[in-house]
């Protein structure tokens, strides 16, 4: 089930070759996650509508590996932009992926760009 | 200005420069240090890292620049090569001599390789370094080029064997793990723990050989197999070996200095060689005739030997060094410490198993019952941590030992307490033996983040287990300290749920973003005060899930519970529990069309599990086309009435307690609270419908019905207190509806009805003062809130599915497409399924 894992590593906008075009802005609810699928994988996108900012993650909660992310609820610890997860409430950097709750498990994030009304995730 | 010279510039040897320049100014000694590896000293302990994103630098444990900024000399790629302790000086591959006043030994240890006739072939590797890695990688690479399926062996499963496993699994390859004794991790665990880990290992596809011992290296340039017994040969086209350390004292033996008959340098406590002039520290010292393979003892060693060269002759080793260890493979929890085999059978063991789960625990206890000796923990290891510290420090055990490892039965409190129990000496943090001291009190001066606490302490910046206790610290500390006297609702919210309440209410405020920009703090929120506040709006406006879709606890937003796997139940109204043959047919049908796992609930009604997201509003259609409701089971709300048949069927009834309860129930369906709300209706005091059990219980009596309120099952049961006596079908309504709502306008959040009767100053006595005599001339009020939730009722799920937008369906797993999450697994139970168990 691990393997799971294996597939999402964090991406640095620097090694982005491709960008993945997802859908129109207007499908992601605002202020909200949904999740996106690239060729097998899924990737969660949370549209930060208040802040005009876009982030996106593995969809997969690696506390219990189910895949559930996108449908958690986004907020703020100390400033940084995070999610719940709704099966345990575990929360996650939506920067950096790091577990916000000390846990050794972390999610892996990706860049996410809009341009011309559509969403765009880095992939390579 | 005096010379030390450091040897090996590993974990030990970096940590002695830290230890060092900690103490001490760099003009006071000239240090020079020799690492034979190309590059500064890394972290070893998390080198499987380097396989999966090839990043050394994330590794480093301090750049080029801190030794120059330290003014260290530091000479990478360079062995050196003899000592001359007469003249004090060394010499190195390159012929370099350099003079010691005092020379430390930090040369580790490498891999050990057995002498199975072959091991040299090609395809044979260690894993020590990075080098060794790189070698690897390239040539896994270069067999899964020749395309057909690879097949890699591992020798050696124990603790790095297992990790080395699990790594070369994540390359794609096939993988073995071949392991000389019966059982994995043999320091470690005992045979039933290996049982249950080997299980697991299994599950993600690395297969284990046992018992077996290698004869021969098989292949002519390159290895081909492995040979155990003339007719038994493992096939493989590669091999990583992982059979222990052998320290590197080679140095130190043709120098004369006392090595130890199997290796090793031997030190002395003070971590002094035979050559009162040189240290020996790390991995490549025998001390108390042992070769610790941990870092945390080496780093300790690094510190006394400081503090010996400074002059502090006291500084020692302690006597009792721990080995306790957790493995570090993403998604398998195993841990030991202390005595964990019983090998000096001073203890006795207390054992719990679960093979349905994969769970193994063992903890051994001292004959007298009162000291916690040791312990081995797999499948879940998350009181690792706190079984560590009550081990390390000899703390008090509950009086039944067992509580440690199955908790205490009976409450929700962990056995053990809380973290702020240790004493103040713990060490928390063993890489770089931070204290439960060091941790709260940088919590008392204000930093209290991890982060925070990371860059002032160093706790958890090491192999990083601790994290969870470093996580509990802080806010026990800040707990204690009384931060959250107030109950406020979060960080972005400086009042209590009742104050919002009362601002949301009298500033008419609609929205989440409104409070937030209004009353609140920053702009984005958080998980905890975005679900009050759609609760504060459900209470006040009766608005619902599909009002404020994205502030809803998870189950809210999509009108469903979440369950194990991600799928969701759907549980109908089922009022008062009365139900006919025809309707339990469709809800037959229906749960047969969608395949539902199909149960009755402990509130009388029925419930369909395994429901897909994408499912929901197909499900829900057909059983609001049948005349069904949603049943907020998913709901901090009204969940079920529960009634007992009553005087219309049963001999003993006193009243209608069937027609009561469906009409009570109807009349509270849907309403939002801080927590979910549960009633019950008998017929007589024989009680069958567990009335006293809920939030609120209405019991026919000679002469009219007992209201009882703050009842509870669940957690912590409490029997509901008597709030008014024979009194009449309107008059129980009437206090019903005003008790309900001021608990809905004054409790905190997810507070239920018990524990807010607890609580509340006066307790029932002012309830009933508040609800029956008016005291504080609310009741009008009260009576007219409820009325309009009872009135602005509908059932959210009609709702829905009238609503849905194909365009912007919440209800859809993608975005981007219509299918389902192919993750889900369902196994079969019973004639039904339910969901794989999590590993
Ligand atoms: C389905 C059911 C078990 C069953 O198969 O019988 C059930 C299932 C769950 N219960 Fe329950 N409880 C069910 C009856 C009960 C009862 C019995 C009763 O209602 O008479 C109790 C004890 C009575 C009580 O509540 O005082 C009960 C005490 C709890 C508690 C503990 C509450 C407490 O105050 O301590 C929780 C946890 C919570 O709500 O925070 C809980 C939470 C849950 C949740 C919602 C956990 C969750 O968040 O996922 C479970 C969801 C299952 C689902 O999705 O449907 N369930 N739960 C029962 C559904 C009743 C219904 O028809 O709505
Ligand atoms: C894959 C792996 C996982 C591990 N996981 C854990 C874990 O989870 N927990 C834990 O506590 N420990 C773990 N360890 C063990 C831990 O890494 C060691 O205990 C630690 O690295 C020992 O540090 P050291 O400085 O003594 O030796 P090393 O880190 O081996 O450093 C010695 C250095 O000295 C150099 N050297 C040797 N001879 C000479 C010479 N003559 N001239 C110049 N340089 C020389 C070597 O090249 C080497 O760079 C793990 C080890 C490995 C390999
Ligand atoms: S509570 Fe009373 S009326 Fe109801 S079923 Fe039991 S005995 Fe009969
Ligand atoms: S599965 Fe995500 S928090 Fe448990």
């Amino acid at each position: 089930m691990n393997s799971i894992l294996e597939q999402y590593k964090t991406l640095p906008e620097s090694e982005v070759t491709t960008w993945f075009k997802a859908a129109p802005v207007s499908k992601f609810p605002e202020n909200g996650g949904a999740c996106v699928k690239i060729e097998g994988k899924q990737i969660a996108v949370f549209n930060f509508t208040v802040e005009g900012k876009w982030y996106a993650s593995q969809n997969v909660c690696p506390h219990k590996m189910e895949m559930v992310l996108s449908r958690g609820m986004i907020g703020e610890d100390c400033g940084t932009p995070k999610i719940a997860c709704p099966l345990h409430k575990k929360t996650f950097s939506l920067e950096t992926g790091e577990n916000l709750n000390g846990e050794e498990y972390s999610i892996a994030v990706y860049p996410v760009k809009v341009e011309d009304g559509f969403v765009y995730i880095g992939t390579n | 200005m005096k010379t030390i010279l450091v040897i090996g510039n590993g974990m030990v040897g970096y940590k002695f420069c830290e230890k060092l320049m900690a103490k001490t100014k760099s003009e006071d000694y000239k240090v020079v240090v020799f690492g034979e590896e190309p590059r500064p000293a890394y972290d070893r302990v998390h080198l499987s890292e380097y396989f999966a994103d090839q990043n050394a630098e994330r590794l480093s444990m301090a750049p080029r620049s801190w030794y120059e900024e330290n003014k260290i000399e530091l000479i990478t790629n360079e062995r050196v090569t003899d000592i001359h302790r007469g003249s004090k000086t060394i010499t190195t591959i390159s012929d370099k001599e350099y003079t010691y006043d005092y020379l430390v030994l930090a040369t580790g240890s490498s891999a050990f390789v057995p002498p199975i006739p072959g091991v040299e072939k090609e395809g044979v590797f260690v894993y020590r370094t990075i080098e060794d890695l790189d070698a690897t990688m390239a040539y896994v690479a270069k067999i899964k080029a020749e395309g057909s399926p690879k097949k890699a062996a591992i020798l050696g499963g124990g603790l790095l064997g297992l990790e080395a496993g699990k790594a070369i699994l994540d390359m794609g390859v096939e993988t073995s793990v071949v392991e000389f004794a019966p059982r994995l991790m043999p320091r470690q665990l005992d045979n039933d723990a290996s049982k249950v880990l080997q299980r697991k290992l299994e599950d993600l596809g690395i297969e284990i050989l046992l018992s077996k011992g290698t004869q021969n290296i098989e292949g002519d340039k390159a290895i081909t197999g492995m040979k155990f017994s003339e007719d038994e040969t493992l096939p493989v086209d590669m091999l990583l070996v992982s059979a222990g350390i052998r320290p590197r004292d080679e140095l130190a033996k043709t120098c004369g200095l006392d090595v130890g008959t199997r290796g090793g340098i031997v030190v002395t406590n003070d971590m002094k060689t035979s050559d009162d002039s040189i240290y020996a520290i790390g991995e490549c010292a025998l001390l108390n005739h042992m070769i610790y393979g941990l870092v945390a003892p080496g780093y300790d060693m690094a510190g006394v030997a400081v503090d010996q060269i400074l002059g502090n002759i006291e500084a020692a080793m302690p006597t009792s060094i721990d080995m306790s260890t957790k493995l570090k493979l993403s998604g398998i929890d195993v841990a030991s410490f202390g005595d964990a085999l019983n090998e000096n059978k001073e203890s006795e063991s207390i054992v719990y198993e679960n093979k349905f789960q994969g769970i193994y625990k063992k903890i051994n206890v001292s004959k007298d019952g009162k000291k916690l000796l040791g312990g081995i923990l797999v499948g879940d290891a998350s009181d690792y941590n706190m079984l560590h510290q009550i081990f390390l420090n000899g703390m008090k055990i509950p009086e039944n030992p067992e509580d440690l490892i199955l908790g205490a039965r009976g409450g929700e409190e962990a056995s053990f307490g809380s973290a702020l129990d240790l004493p103040d000496s713990a060490v928390v943090c063993s890489c770089e033996a931070v204290t439960k001291g060091d941790i709260c009190c940088k919590v008392e001066e204000g930093v209290t983040t991890m982060k925070g606490i990371a860059s002032e302490t160093k706790a958890t910046t090491g192999c990083g287990g601790c994290k969870p206790m470093v996580n509990d610290l802080i806010k026990e500390t800040l707990k204690a300290q009384g931060v959250v006297v107030k109950e406020i609702v979060c960080e972005h919210f400086e009042y209590s749920r009742q104050e919002l309440y009362e601002i949301v209410k009298i500033k008419g405020i609609k929205t989440y973003d409104e409070l937030l920009a209004t009353y609140g703090k920053g702009k984005l929120g958080c998980e905890t005060c975005k679900p009050v506040a759609a609760s504060l709006f459900a209470s006040i406006y009766a608005d619902t899930g599909n009002d404020h879709n994205v502030i809803q606890d998870s189950n809210d937003k999509f009108l469903a519970n979440i369950q194990r796997n991600g799928t969701y139940s759907v549980v109908p109204r089922v009022a008062g529990g009365e139900i006919t043959p025809e309707q339990l047919i469709i809800l037959g049908q229906i749960g047969k069309k969608y395949d539902l796992y199909t149960k009755i609930t402990g509130g009388a009604r029925i419930d369909f599990f395994g429901a897909e997201l994408h499912e929901l509003p197909l499900i829900w259609k057909d059983l609001i086309d049948a005349g069904f409701e949603s049943g907020h089971a998913y709901g901090k709300s009204l969940r079920t009435v529960k009634s007992c048949v009553g005087s219309t069927w049963c001999r003993y009834g006193m009243d209608e307690s069937v027609s009561f309860a469906i009409e009570i129930e109807n009349r509270y369906k849907g309403l939002r609270s801080p927590h979910k709300i549960k009633g019950g209706v008998s017929g007589c005091i024989r009680e069958c419908a567990e009335a006293r059990g809920k939030d609120f219980g209405i019991i026919a009596v000679e002469g009219g019905w007992n209201l009882y309120i703050g009842g509870n099952g669940g957690a912590t049961p409490r029997h509901a207190e008597l709030l008014a006596e024979k009194i009449t079908n309107e008059e129980v309504i009437k206090y019903t509806d005003r008790f309900l709502m001021y608990y809905i306008k004054t409790a905190g959040p997810l507070v239920r009805t018990a524990a807010w009767l607890d609580k509340i100053e006066g307790g029932i006595e002012h309830v009933k003062d508040v609800v029956i005599k008016d005291s504080l001339g609310l009741c009008e009020e009260l009576d007219k809130d409820m009325a309009g939730l009872v009135d602005a009722y509908k059932c959210e799920w009609k709702e829905a599915i009238e609503n849905i937008d194909e365009q912007n369906n919440r209800f859809a797993h993608f975005v981007n497409s219509t299918d389902g999450d192919e993750n889900i697994e369902f196994v079969s139970l019973r004639d039904q399924k339910m969901p794989k168990l999590w590993s």
